[in-house]
Formats: structure tokens, C-alpha cells, sequence
């Protein structure tokens, strides 16, 4: 590694974090004046043009509350646990590639922090430990409420853990590598895998909605039965990291389902990587715009559908989306062995 | 009659719960384009509807006098109890004997019942559609008489909010 | 470089360790753990073991700590007392077990420095690929691999025997 790429690296780390924190801005506001113009309603608009400065006047107004810590919390755990929601949070990211590399002076830089070779893995592991500030911040809250939050948070995610992970290994399967490039050259070169595995989207889009713990399936904070679930005890800036680290779960979830389904940063019927710089500027328009469609649909089944009950959200977990999933890797399976 | 049961029979189709969940999708996307109800409070004002019963007012004589002549009449009715009246001779030759020196309503203590304007036998006051006003202190949210007749000489011109949504500049009394 | 990591890692590894058994609040403990196995799966990244590392996030730190997690809360198990009488003649079995957990230790100590003696890590380096890994796993280790697998289906049915009694 030399100097060239650690510098490379170093701003593609700077400009990934920096884009995602101020799209973290723009999408509390999106959801707010979505959900008002939903609801024949104009939402903020007095904050900045267009209402565009309301989240950071909302920012601005979590690091000015105080910081209150009840009494009966577990100090070194409710202090520790919206850490942990944020980083790995914020760290997922990292592999979603968001564009064709680019070629300057010699070098070749991949748009994509980093490139290992088991990106899939990684971005589920990542997720599978930011349960823990959710169980975590639920327990040490020491009230009854959060603890039961976070009790429901834990089973939901290892539930839908499962169907997310089944629905991706049809898409290894046909790709065969679990590194995102793989899987987005091997769409370009083909087609989406939306198309060829529609099932498995399905799946996948279901669990994401489960697995970023957003409405309909936002049994973790239900407010009328648990207040605010795990985070009721939080206030301040302790709150606004959780409320950070979902909209950036959001955004990278919304990253994995257009690599994996949506081609990633392939524009249809263009070769990106033929066309030099404008080639580049593309691919990241076209992540961009996919990406946020995605953004734009959390928002939009938000503010359409109703919660489930928590019953319901088990058995759709384990009695139709893990079986879909199944079924979806079996077909795989048979397609690829007849066709070889 | 005999009572007709329904039951929701789902077709096949409707087993899988996309059509409907798209179905619903594409209703809030629709709203999203519709007319807003939204109502941008200090540049358009809502317009109560008429028979509102808002701010008090006190009504005047064409030349100017005050009508009311201080029966108490309003006072008396007044089931909050917050109109305090003092009466005294009246200054002027024609007319009326009596008049009020002091006409205190605490806005705080009035439920705009409206009883006031009920027994008033010289229609000397009456309630407004005036519903925003505010202060920051309970003394001056005590109306007085100069004020009340204040409130009359502005209401009398027509409903203040329709004239402030047509770009009238129109001095609101306690607005802060 | 790797080696200062490598030091610092089995300094933080051992570390988390000795809190999850020394500590006496079973929460404090899970978490513990679950920093021990993180530790542990950068040394797997060190080794360049990239797919053991991450299966070591994912499937021992994010889903059987949850489950760990999950239990300990809803117990709600307090910090433990100090017994007082840890050694007593009756409790003669602690001491034999404590010989056997010795001898364990002892014997593993052997084996990883007899290896270091003899082979030095040659193909280190792609050994825990996906393809290695699915591989070894079909082929040397399948018996052992389905017996897993059939023992954890038992386990799975005998869940749901008992639950069921129960409701
Ligand atoms: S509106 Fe009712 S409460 Fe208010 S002053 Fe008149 S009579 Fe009293
Ligand atoms: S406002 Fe009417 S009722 Fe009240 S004191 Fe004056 S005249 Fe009498």
C-alpha cells in the first residue's frame, strides 16, 4: 500500500461518512415532510428554504437538552450501549461499492472503502452485533418497558437474520463469489438478479424492514405498548446516536438490497466502464438514484402500513419467509444443475 | 329485517397480500400530490365560522358614545363572574344617564359562553371571531374598556381574518 | 506491525477472558465474552483466516451470545455471593476437576508448541477461504460435520418437545 492509495483511502473514508451523515439529515426531514404531504398535511417548512435546516435544528436541540441518566440504570452498560448501536452502524457501509473504479494518474481507485473478499459476511456480521446496544440500552435501562424492547429486538433480528441470509445465498449461488463486485459484474453481465430471482428480493426486502426495526415491523419501539422501547430511558445526544444509527442502518441496507438485486451501480443498457470519467460519474448516479428510491419506499411503507403484532411478525419470520427462502435456494439449486 | 352477514372471502390472489399491500402503497402515493389542508398560520389565518364566540367587544353609538350604560346586566348573567363594572353619571347632556368609568373582563376567567351578549338589553357588547391573542402576564390579559372599545372599532369593518388572508394589514389587539 | 497487533489482540483477548470468569455480574460476563470472541476473530483476520473470522462474528458473537444474552436477562440472574466454603473436604470433585482442566491446558500448550517446533505455518495464507473451508468440511470432515448436524436436529426436537408439554 502506498502512499497513493492510503491517501485514496483516507477520502473515500472522509466522503463515504460525510455523505452518509448528511444524508441522515436529509432523510429525517424527507420522513417528516413525506409523511406530512401523506397526510394532505405540508410538514416542517419554516427552518432554512424548503424547511432543509429542521434536522439540524433538531440536531442542535439534542445537544442542548440535558443529559439525564436515571437512577436505576446499569451506568457502564447504558453508557456503553449506544456505542455500540452506532459503530458497527456506521462502519457496514465500508464494502458497498457506489461506483466503477476510477482511473487517476495510473492508479486505479475502487469506489468502495474497502474490498474484502467476504463482503456479504461482513456486513452481516456487522449487523449481528449492533443487537447488542439494542438488547444492551433494553437491560440496563433497569425499567420494564425497554427491557421488553429489547427483549422483542433480539428475537426479531436473529429471526429475520435467517430469511435475510437464505435469500442472499441464492444470489452467491448464481454469481459464485462473496465479494459485491462479483455480484454486480455478474448482473451486468447478465441480468439483475430482481429478474432472475424475484422470490428471493421479496424475501430480502421483507427482512431488511425487519432488520432495520423500521414500521411495519418496529415491534422494538412500539409506542402505545412500550413507550419508546429500548430507548425510552435515553435522552440527549445518547438518543440522537440511536436515532443516527438507524437511519444509517436505513441507508446501508438500502445499499445491500441494490447491489444484490438491483445491479448495484449498473445503469441498464450503457457500459460504464467504457466510457472513462463520465462512465463514473454515471454509476454513482445511477447507485445514487437506486439507492434512494429505496430511502424514499422506507418512507413511503411507514407511513402506509400498520405495525404487526408481535405473533405475526414470528410467524411470517419463521413460517413463510425461512420456507420461501428454502424454496428459493432449492430452485436455484435445480436451475443451475440442469443447466449445467 | 334479518341481518346480513358478510365475510371476507379472499380470493386467491389475495392470499399473498401484494396486490393489496400495493394497493395501499399507491394510495399514499397519491396523496402525496393532492391538495395540502395545511393552513401557514401568521401569513393565512383560519376564518372562524360566523357565531363564533371569541374576543369581547364593546359597540358604540354613531356619534361616538358608548352604548353600554352599566346595568350589570352582563355582569349579573356572567356565569365565570370576570365582568367588573363601575358605574357613574354620564358626562353628556342627551342620552343616557349612566355610563361605565370602568369595564374590566379577566380574558382568563371567561369561558366565551356568550351570556354577556344574551342579556345585554342595549347590545352594547358583543363576542368576536378574534381567537389569537395572547400575553405573557395574567394583569394584562385583563381587558379594559378602552381596549374593548378598541376591539369594536377594529370588528366592525367586516371579519378581521378574511382581511388579513386578502393582504390587509389589520392590528390585531394582544397579539404578540 | 502484525506482530505488535498480534500481541495487542492476545493481550485484549486474554484480558476479556479472565473478566467473563473473574467477574461476578453474568451480564458484565456475556459482554465480556462477546469482546473476547471479537478479539479473537482479528486474529483470524491477522492470520488472514478472513471467512473463519467473520463466521466467528457472526455466528458465535451475533447469534449464540444474543441467545446467552437473551437467557441471562430473562432469568435475571443476580451478581453471585462469594460461597463461603469453596474448599471443604466435601467437595472433594472440585479438585479433581480442577486436575482434569489442568492437565487439558497443560496438554494443549504441548500440542501448540510441539507444532510450533516441528512445522512452521506454511500455507497459512488462503487456508480459510470459503472454498477451503467448504471443502474440508464435505469431504475430510463430513462425518463429524453430519454428526453435528444430526445432534443439533435432536437437540431441536427435544426444544420443542418440552415446550410443548408445558403450554
Ligand atoms: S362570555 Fe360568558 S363568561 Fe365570558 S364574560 Fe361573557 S358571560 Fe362571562
Ligand atoms: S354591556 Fe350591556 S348588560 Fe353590560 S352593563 Fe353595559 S348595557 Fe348593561
Amino acid at each position: 500500500m502506498d502512499t497513493f492509495d492510503l491517501l485514496a483511502t483516507i477520502i473515500k473514508v472522509v466522503i463515504v461518512f460525510v455523505t452518509i451523515l448528511v444524508t441522515i439529515i436529509i432523510l429525517g426531514l424527507a420522513e417528516r415532510r413525506v409523511s406530512g404531504f401523506m397526510q394532505y398535511r405540508l410538514g416542517p417548512n419554516r427552518v432554512g428554504p424548503w424547511g432543509l435546516l429542521q434536522t439540524v435544528a433538531d440536531g442542535i436541540k439534542f445537544l442542548f437538552k440535558e443529559d439525564i441518566i436515571p437512577d436505576n440504570v446499569n451506568r457502564p452498560i447504558y453508557l456503553l450501549a449506544p456505542v455500540i448501536t452506532m459503530i458497527p452502524a456506521f462502519m457496514t457501509f465500508a464494502v458497498i461499492p457506489f461506483g466503477v473504479p476510477l482511473e487517476i494518474a495510473g492508479h486505479t481507485v475502487k469506489l468502495q472503502v474497502a474490498d474484502i473478499n467476504i463482503g456479504l459476511l461482513y456486513i452481516l456480521a456487522l449487523t449481528s452485533v449492533g443487537v447488542y446496544g439494542l438488547v444492551l440500552a433494553g437491560w440496563s435501562a433497569g425499567s420494564k418497558y425497554p427491557l421488553l424492547g429489547g427483549l422483542r429486538s433480539s428475537a426479531q433480528l436473529i429471526s429475520y437474520e435467517l430469511a435475510m441470509g437464505l435469500a442472499i445465498v441464492g444470489v452467491i449461488m448464481v454469481s459464485g463469489g462473496l465479494t459485491f463486485n462479483e455480484i454486480i459484474t455478474h448482473q451486468q453481465a447478465t441480468s439483475w438478479n430482481f429478474w432472475k430471482q424475484p422470490l428471493a428480493a421479496l424475501v430480502f426486502l421483507v427482512a431488511m424492514f425487519a432488520e432495520t426495526n423500521r414500521l411495519p415491523f418496529d415491534l422494538t419501539e412500539a409506542e402505545q405498548e412500550l413507550v419508546g422501547g429500548y430507548h425510552t430511558e435515553y435522552s440527549s445526544f445518547k438518543f440522537l446516536m440511536f436515532y443516527m444509527s438507524e437511519y444509517a442502518n436505513v441507508i446501508t441496507a438500502s445499499g445491500f438490497m441494490v447491489c444484490l438485486f438491483f445491479g448495484g451501480w449498473d445503469m441498464p443498457f450503457i457500459d460504464e466502464k467504457a466510457l472513462g470519467h463520465w462512465g463514473v460519474v454515471l454509476s454513482v448516479l445511477a447507485f445514487v438514484s437506486k439507492v434512494g428510491f429505496f430511502l424514499f419506499l422506507y418512507i413511503w411503507v411507514r407511513w402506509t402500513f400498520p405495525r404487526f403484532r408481535y405473533d405475526q411478525l414470528m410467524r411470517l419470520g419463521w413460517k413463510v419467509l425461512l420456507p420461501l427462502g428454502l424454496v428459493n435456494i432449492f430452485a436455484v439449486g435445480l436451475w443451475m444443475a440442469l443447466r449445467a | 329485517m334479518a341481518t346480513v352477514l358478510r365475510t371476507y372471502e379472499p380470493r386467491f390472489w389475495d392470499r399473498f397480500y401484494i396486490p393489496a399491500l400495493l394497493q395501499g402503497l399507491f394510495i399514499t402515493l397519491g396523496r402525496i400530490f393532492k391538495r395540502k389542508d395545511t393552513i401557514q398560520y401568521p401569513e393565512s389565518k383560519h376564518v372562524p365560522p360566523e357565531g363564533y364566540r371569541g374576543l369581547h367587544r364593546l359597540n358604540r353609538h354613531e356619534d361616538g358614545r358608548i352604548k353600554c350604560v352599566a346595568c350589570e346586566m352582563c355582569a349579573t348573567a356572567c356565569p365565570a363572574q370576570c365582568i367588573s363594572i363601575e358605574s357613574s353619571p354620564a358626562p353628556w347632556e342627551e342620552g343616557e344617564e349612566r355610563y361605565p368609568v370602568k369595564f374590566e373582563i379577566d380574558l382568563l376567567r371567561c369561558i366565551y359562553c356568550g351570556f354577556c351578549e344574551i342579556a345585554c338589553p342595549k347590545d352594547a357588547i358583543d363576542l368576536t371571531e378574534i381567537y389569537d391573542f395572547s400575553d405573557y402576564t395574567r394583569d394584562s390579559l385583563v381587558i379594559d374598556e378602552d381596549g374593548l372599545l378598541k376591539v369594536g372599532d377594529i370588528t366592525q369593518t367586516g371579519n378581521v381574518y378574511q382581511r388579513h388572508n386578502r393582504g390587509e394589514k389589520v392590528e390585531l389587539p394582544l397579539a404578540r | 506491525m502484525t506482530t505488535i497487533l498480534f500481541y495487542l489482540f492476545s493481550a485484549l483477548l486474554l484480558g476479556a477472558a479472565l473478566f467473563v470468569v473473574l467477574n461476578r455480574n453474568p451480564i458484565y460476563s456475556v459482554v465480556g465474552l462477546v469482546f473476547a470472541f471479537m478479539n479473537l476473530a482479528a486474529m483470524y483476520f491477522l492470520l488472514e483466516a478472513y471467512f473463519i473470522g467473520v463466521l466467528q462474528v457472526l455466528v458465535y458473537a451475533g447469534a449464540i451470545m444474543v441467545l446467552f444474552l437473551f437467557v441471562v436477562m430473562l432469568l435475571n440472574v443476580q451478581p453471585d455471593r462469594p460461597h463461603p466454603g469453596l474448599i471443604h473436604p466435601d467437595r472433594w470433585w472440585f479438585g479433581i476437576m480442577a486436575l482434569i482442566f489442568v492437565s487439558l491446558f497443560l496438554l494443549l500448550i504441548g500440542q501448540g508448541v510441539r507444532a510450533l517446533l516441528t512445522s512452521p505455518a506454511e500455507d497459512a495464507a488462503g487456508m480459510g477461504s470459503v472454498a477451503d473451508v467448504g471443502e474440508a468440511l464435505f469431504t475430510s470432515f463430513l462425518l463429524p460435520f453430519e454428526i453435528a448436524s444430526l445432534l443439533l436436529t435432536v437437540a431441536l426436537i427435544g426444544t420443542v418437545f418440552l415446550a410443548k408439554k408445558k403450554v
